[in-house]
């Protein structure tokens, strides 16, 4: 393929046939600024700020959809064009509330950089501003129209990535809105609330809803014993929020800050983690044994839970009735750990800290009291956690390395790699393979399962039968994975599926941003954190095994039914 | 319609019919339609002379009506009028009559003189 | 067909439909039957025939009589007189305005006479239900012709030669849109006619729709042929339910006929046209919104390149042009490409249809030779302004077009002249303003409409035309600040450069053209707080004559602010502090001695 040859102001580029003025630029080491830009996803020229200038065309042309062309000769810096950047940047601020003091995205908006990078100095236009108010209908994502620029990055997102669309562009003109259909209220729609919207929205027109206030009354009740449990992915993403390169493994540190802050106790999602894998182990095997109703799938996701609920609900009985880890830990400290400290439960309070904003809701549903109090109070994300250090002046890299507590903070490597795409998959292999076979593992690494990939699939022998399975990430992912499975194209006996992309490294609530480059050295991270693990397979857990001996009898046994498995709510799809 | 023939072949019929709003007509056939000339039968002439015109496929000729010439006696009058010629009037025109002036005069060019009144 | 002796043409566009055409026929087809002259007379619905303030027209041939302004009865004593008894019934004819004299026939009628009809040729002449009308007018001749005597590299070719560009805007030349579109790779391709006409008072495209659209038909199925497609798409807005309907029935008749369909005339070319009927946004006239509208996604526009003769209807090469457009193909094809050339100007070949509006004598649609004057089309077809007053300014090009003032008069009409005055030649728009027209409300006006029509994609459209429609209303308001022309022109020329779309690019055209020639005219609402034209309502300076007022008090007592004093029994005078300029006192005022300054 040859490649196209061009000038960019004055510096001769060449790059493959197809490349954008935008990527051409970059590779030339020239940044051209971009607002509704996301790679691959949102490649539109609406927000008109990477405008350039093309020698020989009519107007100015938007750098980020328009393909180089041999020959052609561009300037990025005209006055002309900057002009027109800045002039567009300032119309867009007109209708954009001043804020930025009082903002969630305060020195994380992408508005305010701009502004700060293009130099507008003054808004000369003062005139009506968007119409529509804040919908904090939904427990988890709150929208701010007023604060919206209308990039649409959240848009494609929900759109192309999730395959959910439950925001799209509403009305025309002046009143152009990013809303459900028929401006309905988010919560009250079919938004699986995974907050990939969030990640991407480049201002705080779209995000987490923020309940540190509530953790803040709670650890400032003396009368509550506060516990509080940290997902897998928490522990590889946090970091960032105090500057550390993505992919640093800081749990040390992190059960350091959480007792700076207060908390009890500090206990471990990997322990619930383990716990699952033991109940959805022997769920797996129950099926394969009995004639159950296969391929069964993963149930951790709360994001991809409402997903089926809404869009398969043909397949509920295909889903593992295990509740998620964060559930499962919610049940447990209200009933076997407030037995054994003899804490009444009534006095525990349950806060999380996820890389997600869907848990927010699934701590909510109805169903999750099975401990008879709300089992989970309180869900943070890793954002909304790194917030709350920073209001404590907590130092988070200076921090001693730190252990959780006892007993719901021990757990294995394969409770650790819940937080990454095939995680839950691997462990429930590590474990299934040793239940079933009675032989151990030569290999704990699944390398099949791990990694990027959409779809992954792979095939296990398990005594001489083979177990046939998939992992899909990301929900248009689920998506091809589903219909193959509905159209009966494939035949699986066990998939797991993660909402969010790269598994709940990737969640909604993680820190800012979030690309592939980043998914992937948090996942990395996870591996390392693993392989560091002095156990590595659930079954090993003695913690687990303990709360089996003392609590819970045996795997799917009359308690673990009680406290641990769940059932679903068919749900319209719109 | 399977060819560009049977085209061509149905235009030329549709066309007699649109020439009327052309404006180009070759020969002009009018009626005196006035009451005089309604009275004693010139509806039926008129009618007539469409059928034959029709029934012949005759090209280019326009059949109209005008009010009464004053010649109320020789009604109903049938007036035939060619591009550079001089206009012929036929008196006393019956149904019978009105065909046999399009036969005659209209297709074979042949003035039927003893019914001309002027 | 049967043979009759005469032939009445009852415009049914939809001015003659709004002025009770339907009533007029209805009685007509009555007295008809009573005479028992139905065997004789046909009476025929046809498109509109242009002249829509004469309306409800009709014209009875062989004579070619043209009646104007009929009421019920009037069609009974036309039926009575003139077709009965063969006596034109004078006063129902049409009379000049400048000196009264009465025409017969429509060709003595200036607002005909100074017209060539190429696309119009045949609305208003054929029943537009009736294929077989359309077909004695060498209807589907030039697909027969193209089909068995022409390649498609010929066909191409000869619309090239013809030098016709694309009647919806920015004149594109058609022929080589259909070239790029032979020649791009990627099958099957499409051929789409946009038929959403959105222009306020624009009526062109509808009227063809409504009056002949075989035409379009015919013209869509030789362009496939000559790119290679065998499937068309007419995008029709809803808000046109007569053009959708005739032009169903037209879709079929013509299959009925094999004039559409699988092998055309036995030549084993297939084509089809199938409609979709759009829910009217503005924007949806964008080419590529309204792609997107077929396509069935959210009508907005997307950047170009690739151009939909590239990349088109679900990413296929797609020729897009609208019914103007495609009603001059046919014609091309019988007549060859040097016969449209020969007609127009260098650069701007044919004719064009503007639909003319405003404060003209004739209103309606007209068809004029490019390079024709404003003042031709004006004075002598349009016969000058209404109430004898003085010629303004003429809007162009719809919304998004531009003004022209008195002193181009004379400038001809294409697509080269009116671009270097500010203006476009857009889809046909042509509004006429009078002395009496404030230009800055015009372009408030103007401006309202596309802000409000914006699909709210870009931003530069989505919030520029907005602050630029505060800007200019707050001029009329009287609240105009020093800066506020200067910051219009700044905001004008950015989202011109650096809008989206076409829409977007020209959207601030009303105001950077009445900028442009009528500066004095904000200049005196923004430093002396006056609007010259007397339209500005907040600018209005009420004053009381003491000649007239005989001090009844009347003015006083309606008045909202207490603004009106005096003695009773003596003239009274306004406080111009108090006065909330909504001139209530002057309606009120029997005596006419209120008025404005």
């Amino acid at each position: 393929m040859s490649l196209v040859t061009l000038t960019i102001d004055g510096q001769q580029v060449q790059v493959p046939p197809g490349t954008t003025i935008l990527a051409a630029a970059r590779q030339a080491g020239i940044r051209i600024p971009t607002l509704c830009y996301l790679e691959e996803l949102n490649v539109i020229g609406a927000c008109r700020l990477c405008l350039v200038q093309v020698e020989g065309a009519r107007a100015l042309v938007a750098a980020c959809v328009t393909r180089a062309a041999e020959g052609m000769v561009v300037h990025t810096s005209t006055p002309a064009v900057r002009h027109a950047r800045r002039l567009n940047l300032e119309l867009i601020m007109s209708n954009h509330p001043r804020e930025c003091l009082t903002c969630l995205r305060n020195t994380s908006c992408e508005l305010q950089q701009l502004a700060a990078e293009l130099g507008v100095g003054e808004i000369r236009f003062q005139g009506e501003v968007s119409p529509y108010e804040v919908d904090d209908s939904s427990p988890a994502i709150i929208r701010d129209p007023r604060k919206c620029v209308l990039c649409r990055r959240c848009v494609a997102v929900c759109e192309k990535v999730q395959g959910v669309s439950a925001i799209a562009v509403q009305e025309r003109g002046f009143d152009t809105v990013v809303a459900p259909a028929f401006l309905a209220p988010l919560g009250e729609v079919n938004c699986v609330n995974c907050g990939q919207c969030s990640l991407v929205c480049p201002t705080a027109a779209i995000h987490e809803r923020d309940e540190t206030e509530k953790v803040w009354a709670a650890l400032a009740d003396p009368q509550m014993h506060v516990v509080v449990q940290t997902a897998p992915a928490v522990r590889v993403s946090i970091g960032e929020m105090f500057g550390l390169e993505p992919g640093s493994i800081v749990t040390g540190k992190l059960v350091a800050a959480l007792r700076r802050l207060g908390f009890d106790k500090v206990f471990d999602t990997d322990f619930t983690a383990d716990l699952t894998i033991m109940e959805e182990g022997s769920e797996l095997i129950h099926r394969l044994q009995n004639g159950g109703r296969l391929p069964l799938i993963t149930s951790c996701s709360p994001g991809w839970i409402k997903f089926i609920e809404h869009f398969y609900p043909s397949l509920l009985p295909n889903l593992s009735t295990c509740k998620s880890p964060q559930q499962m830990f919610g049940a447990l400290a209200k009933t076997y750990y407030a037995q054994k400290e003899g804490i009444d439960p009534a006095r525990i309070f349950v806060v999380s800290i996820m890389p997600c904003t869907a848990k927010k809701y699934e701590a909510g549903r109805p169903e999750m009291n099975s401990s008879g109090y709300r089992d989970v109070d309180v869900v943070l994300t890793t954002r909304e956690l790194g917030r709350m250090l920073k209001q404590a002046g907590i130092d988070f890299d200076s921090l001693p390395e730190e252990d959780y507590d006892a007993p719901l903070g021990i757990s294995t490597g394969a409770g650790v790699i819940f937080g990454a795409t095939g995680g839950v998959m691997e462990a429930a292999l590590r474990t299934a393979y040793e239940l079933v076979t009675g032989a151990t593992l030569v290999s704990l690494d699944f390398e099949e399962v791990r990694g990027l990939e959409g779809v992954k699939e792979a095939s296990v022998n398990l005594a001489g039968t083979e177990l046939k399975v998939a992992v899909a990430h990301g929900l248009g992912n689920a998506r091809k994975v589903l219909d193959a499975v509905v159209n009966r194209e494939r035949e699986y006996h066990f998939i797991e599926i993660m909402c969010c992309p790269g598994g709940c490294i990737g969640g909604g609530g993680q820190p800012l941003p979030v690309d592939n480059e980043i998914r992937a050295r948090r996942i990395a991270a996870i591996y390392q954190a693993d392989r560091q693990m002095p156990l590595r397979k659930s079954h090993e857990n003695p913690a687990v095994q303990a709360l089996y001996r003392e609590f819970l009898g045996e795997p799917l046994g009359r308690r673990s039914h009680e406290l641990l498995h769940t059932h679903y709510t068919p749900r319209e799809r719109f | 319609m399977k060819s560009l023939a049977e085209l061509d072949k149905l235009r030329e019929k549709l066309q007699d019919e649109m020439r009327l709003r052309e404006g180009r007509e070759d020969v002009k056939v009018v009626v005196t339609m006035g009451t005089c000339g309604i009275a004693s039968g010139a509806r039926e002439v008129l009618t007539a002379i469409l059928e034959e015109v029709s029934k012949r496929g005759l090209k280019g000729v326009t059949v109209t009506q005008t009010g009464c010439a004053g010649l109320c006696h020789c009604e109903p009058l049938v007036e035939i009028e060619r591009p550079g010629r001089d206009k012929v009037i036929y008196g006393h025109v019956d149904e019978k009559k009105a065909r046999e002036i399009v036969v005659s005069h209209l297709v074979n060019g042949q003035i039927i003189k003893e019914w001309i009144i002027k | 067909m049967e043979l009759y002796r005469a032939h009445v043409l009852v415009c049914a566009g939809a001015g003659c439909i709004s002025s009770g055409c339907q009533a007029v026929k209805s009685a007509l087809v009555e007295s008809i039957d009573r005479l028992g002259l139905q065997r004789e007379i046909k009476v025929v619905e046809t498109g509109c025939m242009g002249p829509c303030d004469l309306g409800p027209v009709i014209v009875v041939y062989p004579e070619g009589v043209f009646y104007r302004q009929l009421k019920p009865a009037d069609a009974v004593e036309i039926a009575e007189e003139h077709l009965l008894k063969g006596r034109v019934v004078e006063r129902l004819l049409y009379k000049a305005p400048e000196d009264g004299k009465t025409a017969v026939t429509s060709d003595q009628i200036d607002f005909f006479k100074k017209q060539t009809r190429i696309a119009l040729r045949n609305t208003g002449i054929i029943n537009p239900e009736s294929v077989e009308e359309y077909i004695a007018r060498d209807g589907y001749r030039a697909l027969g012709k193209v089909l068995t005597s022409m390649t498609p590299e010929e066909v191409i070719e000869c619309i090239k030669k013809s030098g016709l560009r694309g009647r919806g805007g920015a004149g594109f030349p058609t022929g080589l849109k259909w070239e790029f579109s032979a020649k791009a790779p990627g099958k099957p391709k499409y051929v789409v006619c946009n038929a959403d006409e959105g222009d306020p008072g624009a009526f062109m495209d509808r009227s063809i729709l409504e009056g002949d659209p075989h035409s379009v038909l015919e013209a869509m199925a030789i362009c496939g042929y000559a790119i290679g497609a065998n499937q068309g798409y007419v995008y029709v807005r809803a808000e046109y339910p007569l053009a959708v309907q005739r032009l169903s029935l037209a879709i079929e008749k013509a299959r009925e006929y094999g004039l559409l369909g699988e092998s055309i005339f036995g030549t084993g070319f297939s084509f089809d046209v199938e409609i979709r009927v759009g829910a009217g946004a503005f924007v949806c006239g964008e080419e590529t919104a309204l792609l997107a509208s077929i396509e069935g996604r959210r009508g907005e526009p997307r950047p170009r390149p690739p151009f939909p003769a590239q990349e088109g209807l679900w990413g296929k090469p797609t020729v897009i042009n609208n019914v103007e457009t495609w009603a001059n193909i046919p014609p091309i094809i019988l007549n060859g490409p040097e016969w449209f050339a020969s007609i127009g100007t260098e650069k701007s070949k044919g004719t064009k249809v503007f639909a003319l509006a405003g404060k003209v004598n004739n209103t309606g649609l007209v068809e004029v030779p490019m390079g024709t004057t404003l003042r031709e089309i004006i004075f002598d077809i349009g016969g000058g302004i209404q109430g004898g007053k003085q010629f303004k300014a003429a809007q162009i090009g719809g919304p998004s077009g531009g003004c022209i003032p008195a002193r181009y008069l004379d400038v001809p009409v294409d697509y080269e002249s009116l671009t270097r005055l500010g203006a476009i030649m857009g889809s046909g728009g042509l509004i006429i303003m009078d002395e009496d027209t404030c230009m800055v409300d015009l372009a408030r006006f103007f401006l309202e409409f596309v802000q409000d029509e914006s699909c709210g994609k870009c931003s530069p459209c989505r919030i520029g035309t907005k602050r630029m429609l505060e800007i200019v209303e707050r001029i009329t308001r009287g609240e105009g600040r020093e800066g506020d022309i200067e910051l219009l022109e700044e905001l004008g020329q950015s989202i011109k450069s650096s809008a989206l779309c076409g829409l977007g690019q020209t959207a601030p055209n009303p105001v950077l053209s009445t900028i442009r020639h009528f500066r004095d005219e904000y200049e005196a609402h923004i430093y002396h707080k006056k609007c010259p034209a007397g339209v500005c309502r907040a600018l209005m300076v009420y004053a009381i004559d003491e000649e007239k007022c005989n001090g009844c008090g009347r003015c006083a007592l309606v008045c909202p602010a207490g603004a009106v004093y005096g003695e009773k029994k003596k003239p009274h005078r306004i406080d111009l502090e108090k006065c909330l300029r909504c001139g209530t006192c002057m309606e009120k005022c029997k005596f006419g001695a209120i008025y404005t300054i």
